[in-house]
């Protein structure tokens, strides 16, 4: 298959080091202490934050830090073919730890001791990289929610198909089975809180994907502030100071 | 801007599912025109002031890619729609059409019309997709004229009547091929056009004077729909249909539904179908199946049935015979294999084909138009009707003709001129012939592959010395064994005896994959000749003269970089240790087999490669003693050696390549380099390997050679490799060629061995049946064959001195080189069979000969002989085509004889029957080789 073209075009006419188109929404549930609905071309997800708040499961209650809950699902609506995937399938689980982990890195959480903090993320729409999608919705709503957190985690995915890396797989690339490396950075640390990858890749081409990948994420740590910051200021005017 | 496309798809198992793909349009796509003041020009490849830019429909491409090909046609814009419905409907057009676009000397600029904002089109309600590309088109080319302005004339050239007459009422100047290729007032060109067959094009008079009484020959071919929803319910079978090289009326489809081969005999129940086309099958009803007892079936046309060819050297190349029904009185007797007739054809395997017209008279006022009928050199073609303005010029000509199409009404199909390759019987032309056919690439190397060389003259330096894992073996005794006026040496061996009494022996192989790097023009070029081509006067080399001839080959006295295996082994010959390295080397001598046996063989000479030399001939001959014990199987074939004249290039001698104790002595260390080294890299690379393997032939492959042995009253054993070594040594009859001949019918029983990759099939299926050994691979020969720069690569990998190439992680594309490379072999092959017979015949022009002949086959109405002396075979007649089944001669398939119905005349395998050796050229253009009996 020619995932890019000799004219340097990739099947949706974006080129190698292009993004899709990225938009950001916050407060889309109102009964959520935090949320948010986060696009990347037609990769859709929303996230809502709830916490931090007491702990559900006395057992689980830790003294010097809050504890982070996340829960991953697809709509059944959200891909074409209309399955009804089981709650809990191994791939959400694997998901849902996943954010977890990458959230409750830069969450302050021991200012938050004996909490808990809940982030639900559902794909409403899946077209590649909802992973990625997930991270940075999350993240909108952690800060939405007013969480303490350390810095932004953003999310960006780079594969390498046909000898060229690409920035930012659709569900085509995504689905072609080639090397899929997801990162997720702290961007004003500079530092990488996650990084994945499905197949196979030489080292030194790895670092390129890689490289490329983490400008992805800054590119979304830029908009993602450009929202917020948009979006205190509406609250500074709400409030009518 | 953003757009969404979505459109409805159809799932494998049925479903039908919504897909939306998001669809992003541009404005920093620009137009390739270098005048342009507004884009971007980097990327422009339009000249610098055309006065005319062609925008090209799909159609346009799809039919007339020979034409686009002609360096005449430039400044084209190829839009991405059309490129993509080129793709869609043919992949080897496609293919063309990007060669040319990326051909630098080329004027084909390729716009991306539909990423544009300004031309990308939203399909509209009710409008086909068909028309919705067709409207981008028009919107492409009336940008296109609209953003050049009116100094440069856009035209839209398209045979779709339709889209041209919207296109004229848009304002956009448009024309068909044929009216465009007039302007051009090149008559050449015009050669080129292919007719279109469909309406599409208000067709002037062509086909006028045929009357209209043109009848249906074939049937209609089934829809695509019906053949589908058949082969789902088992009414038809798909495969591939391969043509029987010495009868185009009998055919062959594999099919994996049946698991048989369905025949299929005759013109029209092949249904217009070529060989290589992929085609459904309907079976006929039993009845109508056919046991085929002669070596013709009825031919439609007076074409002739059998040539001599050289004798086949295994199952791939040989005749197909249709193993007969035993005569034991089955129940199913006189009914033969599944027959079958075809009713559609899946995918077309069309290619371009080479031979030459049919004689005919020059019609009177010519400067016209006229028909021609052209026949393929290739037998397995039907004859293509092609339309010429120089006729008188091609009558005399090998011509490459592309085929068309083929309708119900006629006979043959129709084509057009591609282009001439020469005179017909000139030797260069018809050597070139050769080459076209087996699909040979003889064009020099290009400026890009010839860059990579490293400059000339190339020698060791203390660079290349310096590195660690290098080792310098400049002190060892190394000398090479190789066929006089060998050029390309990349084998030297050497062996030092040592103090405890075993041998150091090493293999020193050229290092080629230090020269050729991973993804360099040069191995891309390389990996796609796949192997040095050796004709009888010519060698096409895989890679550059430099590197073949200078810098990697080993020749005496020089400092060569090298790859060595190195054993120390036993005066038993047992290997002990084995290490690998990448060697510098100085080779003392280069032999040739004579020279190294006439060494060996005088024992007044003692000195010291002469004495390494007998070493290595006996730790040689235990291990091949001990290979055949293991049921390495000694197989023999017959073949040729031509002296040729060093002026006129014409074969002045032929005969049997003699096989010396030194050519088996080198053979047997090569082979044992080839199996360590097969082992070190499965070893390490167990998933992506190239190794080479030889199937276990079938009980129905040796049924041939099974029945020949029980006629003559052989037992054979076929059971396993030893035990058919094992019988084929104790075959010996009072006649001392008889050994040989029996061996020689059994090569050709195997199929050949194949290049793999390890990771597409189980450990078992890796074994070399020929050789006996559970692995084996090529690593002995990197000037010249591209498996062995990738096993050169790999075990490099292995021992740690080099990084796996990126290419060894991609299993698919791994299995395609494997592929490639075992096309490419088997071309070379037939491409030095075909040379060889080529030169055969000039042989035999000048000198009709009597010879010798064993019989090999019997039919009907007579029997093949093989012709030890020259390697040939061929038919010998005993009736003549006039009086065929005239029931004069009888076969007793049984005893494999033919006899005469009065029992005075008998003929059976294996007998010498004496022949006349003649060429003699029944139809013009066509000579061939006659063998008589005396």
């Amino acid at each position: 298959m020619e995932y890019v073209s000799p004219e340097g075009l990739r099947s949706d006419g974006r080129r190698p080091m292009e993004m899709r188109q990225i938009r950001a929404e916050i407060g889309a549930v109102s009964k959520a202490d935090g949320s948010a609905i986060f696009e990347m071309g037609n990769t859709k997800v929303i996230a809502a934050v709830y916490g931090p708040r007491e702990v559900q499961n006395r057992s689980q209650q830790m003294s010097d830090k809050a504890l982070v809950r996340c829960e991953y699902s697809m709509a059944n609506f959200s891909t074409g073919d209309r399955m009804r995937k089981p709650k809990g399938d191994r791939r959400s689980t694997e998901i849902s730890l996943v954010i977890r982990q990458t959230m409750e890195e830069c969450i302050l959480t021991h200012l938050m001791p004996r909490s808990q903090i809940d982030i639900y993320v559902q794909v409403l729409q899946a077209d590649g990289g909802t992973r990625s999608a997930c991270i940075n919705a999350a993240t909108l709503a952690l800060a939405d929610a007013g969480i303490p957190m350390l810095d932004l985690v953003t999310s960006c995915s780079a594969g390498y198909l046909n000898s060229t890396p690409l920035l930012d797989l659709n569900y085509v690339e995504d689905s072609a089975g080639g090397p899929d490396v997801t990162v997720g950075i702290l961007p004003k640390l500079d530092k990488v809180t996650l990084l994945q990858m499905d197949s196979k890749l030489p080292i030194d081409i790895l670092e390129n994907v890689m490289q490329l990948a983490t400008e992805g994420c800054k590119a979304i740590a830029n908009y993602i502030r450009e929202i917020l910051l948009e979006n205190t200021k509406q609250l500074e005017y709400r409030r009518g100071s | 801007m953003l757009h969404n496309k979505s459109f409805v798809k159809k799932t494998k198992g049925g479903k039908v599912i919504r897909q939306v793909r998001e669809h992003y349009l541009r404005d920093d796509i620009y137009c390739g025109a270098p005048s342009c003041t507004i884009c971007n020009t980097s990327g422009a490849r339009l000249s610098a002031s055309p006065s005319t830019i062609l925008v090209l429909d799909t159609n346009v491409v799809l039919n007339q890619i020979d034409l686009l090909e002609n360096p005449a046609i430039d400044d084209v814009v190829v839009l991405s729609i059309v490129l993509d419905e080129v793709k869609n409907k043919n992949l080897s057009v496609y293919n063309r059409l990007r060669a040319i676009c990326s051909n630098p000397m080329r004027k084909f600029f390729v716009f991306s019309n539909e990423y544009h904002r300004d031309t990308y089109v939203k399909e509209m309600s009710g409008e086909t997709k068909n028309d919705r590309n067709d409207r981008a088109i028009r919107v492409a080319s009336q940008w296109y004229q609209k953003h050049l302005g009116d100094a440069i004339k856009v035209l839209l050239v398209t045979n779709d009547k339709e889209n041209k007459r919207k296109a004229s009422e848009e304002g956009i100047c448009a024309e068909t091929v044929e009216s465009y290729v007039k302007s051009l007032d090149r008559p050449d060109l015009l050669d080129l056009l292919v007719r279109p067959s469909s309406e599409d094009v208000e067709m002037e008079d062509v086909e006028d004077h045929r009357p209209s009484k043109r009848k249906i020959i074939y049937a209609e071919h089934k829809p695509m729909s019906e053949i589908t929803s058949g082969l789902h319910r088992g009414i038809y079978h798909q495969g591939k249909l391969r043509v029987n090289r010495y009868n185009p009326f009998e055919a062959y489809v594999g099919s994996e539904s049946i698991g048989d081969e369905i025949i299929i005999y005759g013109r029209s129940n092949m249904n217009r179908a070529f060989d290589g086309d992929i085609v459904a099958v309907e079976l006929l009803p039993q009845d109508q199946w056919q046991g085929e007892k002669s070596m013709s079936i009825a031919s439609e046309e007076d074409e002739d049935d059998d040539d001599v060819h050289l004798a086949p050297n295994s199952a791939d190349v040989a005749p197909r015979t249709i193993p007969q029904q035993s005569s034991t009185g089955e129940i199913n007797a006189g009914s033969g294999r599944p027959s079958g007739c075809i009713v559609g054809i899946i995918k077309r395997n069309w290619q371009s084909y080479c031979g030459s017209l049919e004689p005919m008279p020059i019609p009177g006022g010519s400067r016209g138009v006229a028909y021609a009928l052209f026949v393929s050199k290739d037998r397995r073609f039907p004859k293509i009707r092609i339309q010429t303005r120089q006729l008188e010029n091609l009558l005399d000509k090998r011509i490459i003709v592309s085929v068309d199409s083929w309708d119900r009404q006629s006979r043959y199909p129709s084509g057009h001129y591609v282009r001439t390759v020469g005179k017909i019987g000139d030797k260069d032309t018809e050597t070139e012939v050769v080459l076209i056919e087996n699909d040979i690439n003889s064009r020099p190397f290009s400026a890009q592959v010839l860059a990579c060389l490293p400059p000339l003259p190339w020698s060791v330096s203390s660079e290349d010395l310096s590195i660690p894992f290098r080792q310098d073996l400049r002190h060892l005794r190394v000398f090479s064994v190789d066929p006089p006026g060998c050029k390309d040496i990349d084998d030297a061996l050497h062996c030092i005896a040592l103090p405890n009494g075993n041998f150091d022996v090493g293999v020193h192989i050229a290092d080629v994959t230090n020269f050729v790097f991973p993804g360099t023009p040069l191995d891309d070029e390389a990996s796609q000749r796949g192997t040095s081509v050796y004709l009888v006067e010519k060698r096409i080399d895989m890679l550059p003269k430099p590197l073949t001839e200078d810098v990697c080959s080993l020749r005496s006295d020089v400092e060569r970089l090298a790859f060595s295996v190195i054993w120390e082994m036993t005066p038993e010959a047992d290997i002990i240790s084995t290490r690998y390295t990448k060697s510098v080397i100085k080779s003392a001598a280069a032999l040739s087999y004579v020279e190294a046996q006439a060494r060996m063989d005088d024992s007044r000479l003692m000195d010291p490669v002469t004495t390494d030399l007998r070493n290595m001939n006996s730790l040689a001959k235990k291990m091949r003693l001990r290979r055949i014990e293991n049921g390495a199987l000694t197989l023999a074939s017959a073949e040729v050696k031509f002296q040729i004249d060093t002026e006129t290039h014409n074969p002045l001698d032929i005969g049997i390549y003699q096989i010396k104790e030194a050519n088996q002595m080198v053979e047997e260390f090569m082979l044992a380099a080839n199996v360590s080294v097969a082992q070190q890299i499965l070893k390490s690379f167990p998933l992506c390997s190239l190794l080479r393997r030889h199937p276990t032939p079938t009980k129905e492959m040796l049924e041939p050679l099974l029945r020949v042995s029980a006629a003559i009253g052989l037992n054979l054993d076929v059971s396993s490799s030893k035990a058919l070594a094992d019988s084929l040594d104790h075959a010996v009859g009072d006649d001392p060629y008889f050994n040989k001949l029996i061996r020689i019918l059994t090569t050709r029983c195997m199929s050949q061995a194949v290049y793999f990759c390890s990771g597409d099939l189980s450990p078992p299926e890796y074994h070399h049946y020929g050789l006996a050994t559970p692995l084996y691979t090529h690593f002995t020969s990197p000037i010249r064959r591209y498996a062995d720069v990738i096993v050169h690569r790999l075990l490099a990998a292995s021992i740690g001195i080099s990084k796996l190439p990126s290419v060894f992680q991609d299993r698919l594309q791994l299995t395609s080189i494997a592929d490639n490379l075992n096309y490419r072999h088997r071309n070379a092959q037939m491409a030095g069979r075909a040379s060889v017979e080529l030169n055969t015949l000039i042989y035999f022009r000048t000198r009709p000969t009597d010879t010798e002949a064993r019989v090999v086959k019997i039919r009907s109405n007579g029997f093949f002989v093989f012709v030890p002396k020259f390697g040939i075979e061929g038919p010998v007649y005993l009736t003549t085509r006039a009086e065929k089944g005239s029931g004069e001669w009888y076969v007793d398939e049984q005893e494999q004889k033919i006899k005469k119905m009065d029992g005075s005349f008998s003929y059976s395998i294996l007998q010498t029957v004496q022949i006349h050796l003649e060429v003699v050229e029944p139809q013009p253009n066509r000579p061939k080789l006659q063998l008589t009996l005396i």
